[in-house]
C-alpha cells in the first residue's frame, strides 16, 4: 500500500523519534510511505478554538498534501480526530472527503486495517501506565471508555500485548483527561496543569516507570507537568514500543 | 432534639440488611458502606483553611473562569476534597450503572422520549394545562424571569403571605426569585440544607444536585456559627445537621405557603413529579395550605410510563443511589388547600429554535456531567459565575447571554466524558465546541485570541514561511508554542516545563535519511 505519513506540527518539531518510528515500523510491514514535505498542519488549533475560518487555508493544504494515497497515517489521535470529523472550513469536494475517510490514527490502522498480529522484533520489559488520549478514547473509540456500559475492548492494550515483556498498571483514573485539550492548555493553563500534576501521580502511584500514548501532545503536556512536580517518569510514543524502542 | 438519631441508632428505621454490625450509623447495600466522603473525614487542621469565593461577577463583562478557578485550585484542601468527593459520586454511579444490563438502552429510551416531546412541546404543553385544571390546580404560563417573578409574587399577595418555604429549584435560582422576593418583603427559607447553607451564607448553588459541595464541613460550621449561632469550632456534620434542622423546623410549622420545583411534569394525567433525598419538598409542599410548583416547559413528558424511564436513571446518574429517597407525585390540591404550577419559558422555546443547542433541553438535571468534568471538579462550580456550572453551564449559560458566559465554552478540554455520562445522551462536549464557533463569528471572543489564531493560520498555511519559521529546533521551540502561547505570558511554561528541543526535526531527518527517494 502507498500510505501517506502525516507528521503533526509538535512531534515534527519536539519528537523527531516518534515519527521516525512510526516511519519505520510501517514500512517493516511492507509499505511505501510517503512523507509530503509541504505538510505543517490539520487545523486544529484555530478550528477547536472556534476559529473555523482560520483553519480553511491550513486545511486546504491539507487536502492537497494528502490526496491520492492509499491511506494516510498519523501518530496522532487528535490530528487524525479533528480531519476525520471537523475538517470542514472548507468545500466538502470529493477529494476532500476522499482524503478525510482514508486518514487513519496509526493504532487504528495497525489494529483494523493492517491486523498486525505480532512484533516479533519488539520487547519492552518495563511496567507502563497506558494514557489513552480523550481524542482516541471517546472519538476514534480505541477503547471502551469507563462510562459507558457496553463490553470491553481496547486496540492499543491489544497492540501492546503482543509486545514481549511489557506489563501494564492500572491508574485509580484511567480514563481522566490529562489536561492538555490542546488550546485549553495555554487558555486554561491553571486547570489544565493541574490536570496534568494529577495524572502523573496517579500513574506514578500506581507504578509505572512508563506512560505510553498514542498522542505526543499529552504526553509532552504530562511530561512538562512531571518535571515541573519532580515525579520521576518516562514517556514513550506506542509507535516506539512497537517498532522496538528498547526503552 | 435527636429523634431521627435515635431511631437510627437502635437501627428502627433501618432495614436489617442495611444494617451494619457494630456500627449504627452506617448504611450497608451490598456489603458496601454508603458514606458521604467529607462526612467521614476527619478535621484536616487546627485553622481552617478559608473558602475560596466564587467567580468575580461584574454586569455584563465576560466571566473570568480561569481566574476563579485558579484561586479554587490555590485551596488544596477544598480542591482535593471537591475533586474526590465528586469523583467518588461519579464512581458510585458508574456501579450502580453497572447493576443495569440495559443501561444503554434506557439512556437511548429517554433521550428518544425527550426528544419526541420537545418536538411536539406545544401539544404536550396544551394537554398539561387541560388536565392539571380538571385536577383543579392552577396553572400559569411565565415569559421569562421578571413574568415568573410577577407571577408567584401576585399569588403570594393575594394570599396575604408574609414567609415561603421552599425547595431546591434550579429555576428559580435562574429567575433570581430570592433576590426578587427580598425586595418585596417576604422572607423565603430554603429547606434543602445544601442550598439552606448556601442561601444562609449568601452565595449562589456550586452544582445542580448538591449546592454546598465545594464547602468544606469546617466552612459550614462558620456559616452556622454565624447565622444559627452553632459553636463555631464543632464541625460535627450530625451537630452541625441537627441544628439546621431545629433551627429551620419552626420556620416550616409557622410558613404561610410552600413552593417547590419539579422533576417532570405528566401532560397525560396533568400531574408533576419531585424528587428529593431529604423529605423538604414534600414539607413544603405540603405543610402550608398554597402550594406553587415552578417548573421549566421542557420538564414535560408525555405519560406516566415514561417516567419510569427517567426515574430509572436521574438518581443513579446523579448520586450513584438506585433511587431519590422521596419521588413525591403532585396531583391536585388537597381539601382547602390551593396548588399552583407556573411554567416558565425563560429562554427555552428560542433555544428550542437553536439547531445545534436544542436538545440541551433535554437535560434532566442529575448533575453527572459535573461529577465526571475534570475541569468542574478543579474549579468549583461558583468559579462559572452562572446559575448552571460544569459541562451543562457551558452549553446553556450562553443563550441566556453570550457575552457574560463568553468565556465558559473554554473552560473545558473537550475530553467527552460529559456526553457518555449523560443520561439522555445530549452530546456536550460537542456543542461545547460549536458555541466556541458560534462566539466567534458573534465577535465575542477576545481580540489577542483572535489576532493569535489568524497568524497561526497564516503561518500554518504556508509551508515555505512555516519551514524557515521552525528551520531549527530552537527557532522552533522560539516559534511553535506561540501558536498556544497567545497572550504574549508564557501560559505553556508557567506551572510546566517547556519540551526539550531535539537536535533535528523529523523533517531535517526525512531529507537526510530518505531524501533521494522522495
Amino acid at each position: 500500500m502507498r500510505i501517506g505519513l502525516f507528521i503533526p506540527c509538535y512531534i515534527d518539531a519536539f519528537f523527531p523519534e516518534v515519527g521516525i518510528a512510526t516511519l519505520e515500523l510501517l514500512e517493516r510491514l511492507g509499505h511505501e510511505v510517503v512523507y509530503p514535505r509541504d505538510q505543517t498542519c490539520c487545523g486544529q488549533p484555530m478550528a477547536n478554538s472556534g476559529f473555523n475560518a482560520d483553519a480553511a487555508g491550513t486545511e486546504a493544504l491539507f487536502v492537497r498534501n494528502f490526496s491520492g494515497f492509499d491511506y494516510v497515517v498519523a501518530p496522532s489521535g487528535s490530528c487524525v480526530h479533528h480531519v476525520r470529523d471537523n475538517l470542514d472550513a472548507i468545500e466538502q469536494t470529493d477529494q476532500v472527503k476522499e482524503v478525510r475517510s482514508r486518514t487513519y490514527e496509526l493504532v487504528e490502522f495497525l489494529h483494523d486495517i493492517e491486523k498486525v498480529d505480532a512484533f516479533p522484533w519488539a520487547k519492552f520489559p518495563h511496567r507502563v501506565g497506558l494514557h489513552n488520549s480523550c481524542g482516541t478514547l471517546r472519538r476514534l473509540k480505541h477503547a471502551l471508555p469507563s462510562e459507558l456500559n457496553e463490553p470491553f475492548f481496547s486496540k492499543p492494550i491489544d497492540l501492546l500485548s503482543k509486545v514481549e515483556g511489557i506489563e501494564f498498571v492500572k491508574p485509580a483514573r484511567p480514563d481522566e483527561c490529562c489536561g492538555f485539550g490542546g488550546t485549553f492548555s495555554v487558555f486554561e493553563e491553571v486547570v489544565s496543569t493541574k490536570m496534568g500534576y494529577d495524572k502523573v501521580s496517579d500513574h506514578a502511584q500506581a507504578g509505572a516507570e512508563y506512560i505510553v500514548s498514542a498522542d505526543s501532545s499529552c504526553l509532552m503536556h504530562q511530561q512538562g507537568c512531571a518535571e515541573r512536580i519532580g515525579v520521576p517518569m518516562k514517556f514513550i510514543h506506542i509507535a516506539q514500543i512497537l517498532n522496538g524502542a528498547s526503552a | 432534639m435527636s429523634t431521627v438519631r435515635e431511631q437510627t441508632d437502635d437501627g428502627a428505621m433501618l432495614h436489617p440488611e442495611q444494617r451494619a454490625e457494630g456500627d449504627p450509623d452506617a448504611i450497608i447495600r451490598d456489603g458496601r458502606r454508603l458514606d458521604h466522603a467529607e462526612g467521614t473525614s476527619k478535621p484536616l487542621r487546627a485553622h481552617p483553611e478559608p473558602q475560596p469565593r466564587g467567580a468575580k461577577v461584574h454586569g455584563n463583562r465576560p466571566v473570568d473562569q480561569q481566574e476563579a478557578a485558579a484561586r479554587f485550585i490555590a485551596a488544596p484542601e477544598h480542591e482535593k476534597m471537591h475533586d474526590e468527593r465528586l469523583w467518588d459520586l461519579r464512581q458510585k454511579r458508574d456501579r450502580e450503572m453497572h447493576g443495569i444490563p440495559e443501561w444503554e438502552e434506557l439512556r437511548s429510551l429517554a433521550s428518544a422520549i425527550k426528544e419526541h416531546t420537545l418536538t411536539h412541546l406545544d401539544e404536550y404543553l396544551d394537554q398539561f394545562e387541560a388536565n392539571a385544571s380538571a385536577n383543579g390546580i392552577h396553572v400559569h404560563w411565565a415569559r421569562d424571569a421578571a413574568e415568573h417573578n410577577q407571577i408567584v409574587h401576585a399569588i403570594l399577595r393575594d394570599n396575604g403571605v408574609k414567609s415561603l418555604i421552599k425547595s431546591k429549584s434550579m429555576l428559580t435560582e435562574e429567575c433570581g426569585f430570592r433576590h426578587y422576593m427580598a425586595s418585596v418583603g417576604i422572607e423565603v427559607i430554603e429547606t434543602d440544607l445544601g442550598e439552606r447553607i448556601q442561601q444562609l451564607d449568601n452565595e449562589d448553588p456550586s452544582h445542580v444536585v448538591v449546592p454546598a459541595v465545594h464547602k468544606l464541613r469546617t466552612d459550614v460550621a462558620a456559616v452556622f456559627s454565624r447565622t444559627i449561632g452553632t459553636d463555631p469550632n464543632n464541625s460535627d456534620v450530625h451537630y452541625l445537621a441537627e441544628a439546621q434542622r431545629e433551627a429551620t423546623r419552626p420556620l416550616i410549622l409557622n410558613a404561610d405557603a410552600g413552593m417547590t420545583g419539579g422533576n417532570f411534569m405528566v401532560a397525560e394525567t396533568g400531574t408533576f413529579v419531585v424528587c428529593t433525598n431529604e423529605g423538604n419538598a414534600d414539607l413544603s409542599a405540603n405543610v402550608p395550605k398554597l402550594h406553587i410548583a415552578s417548573i421549566g416547559i421542557e420538564k414535560i413528558i408525555p405519560r406516566l410510563e415514561h417516567l419510569a424511564v427517567f426515574v430509572r436513571l436521574l438518581s443513579r446518574s446523579a448520586l450513584g443511589s438506585p433511587i431519590t429517597q422521596y419521588t413525591s407525585h403532585f396531583r391536585g390540591p388537597r381539601a382547602g388547600g390551593e396548588m399552583h404550577v407556573v411554567l416558565v419559558d425563560n429562554g427555552r422555546s428560542e433555544r428550542l429554535g437553536l439547531a445545534e443547542f436544542w436538545t440541551s433541553l433535554k437535560c434532566i438535571r442529575c448533575g453527572a456531567c459535573m461529577n465526571t468534568c475534570p475541569v468542574y471538579r478543579r474549579s468549583g462550580g461558583l468559579s462559572y459565575g452562572a446559575t448552571y456550572s460544569g459541562p451543562i453551564g457551558l452549553i446553556i449559560d450562553p443563550t441566556f447571554n453570550a457575552r457574560k458566559y463568553s468565556n465558559l465554552p473554554y473552560a473545558s478540554s473537550l475530553n467527552g466524558s460529559c456526553s457518555n455520562v449523560c443520561p439522555v445522551k445530549i452530546n456536550i462536549h460537542e456543542q461545547i465546541y460549536a458555541w466556541r464557533r458560534v462566539l466567534v463569528e458573534q465577535h465575542e471572543v477576545p481580540l489577542a485570541k483572535r489576532a493569535a489564531m489568524k497568524a497561526a493560520g497564516v503561518l500554518l498555511s504556508r509551508p515555505a514561511a512555516y519551514r524557515a519559521a521552525i528551520a531549527a529546533a530552537d527557532t522552533a521551540l522560539a516559534h511553535l508554542p506561540r501558536f498556544v502561547i497567545y497572550n504574549g505570558l508564557n501560559a505553556w511554561g508557567k506551572h510546566r516545563e517547556v519540551p526539550h528541543p531535539p537536535k533535528e526535526t523529523f523533517h531535517s531527518w526525512d531529507h537526510a535519511n530518505r531524501g533521494a527517494k522522495r
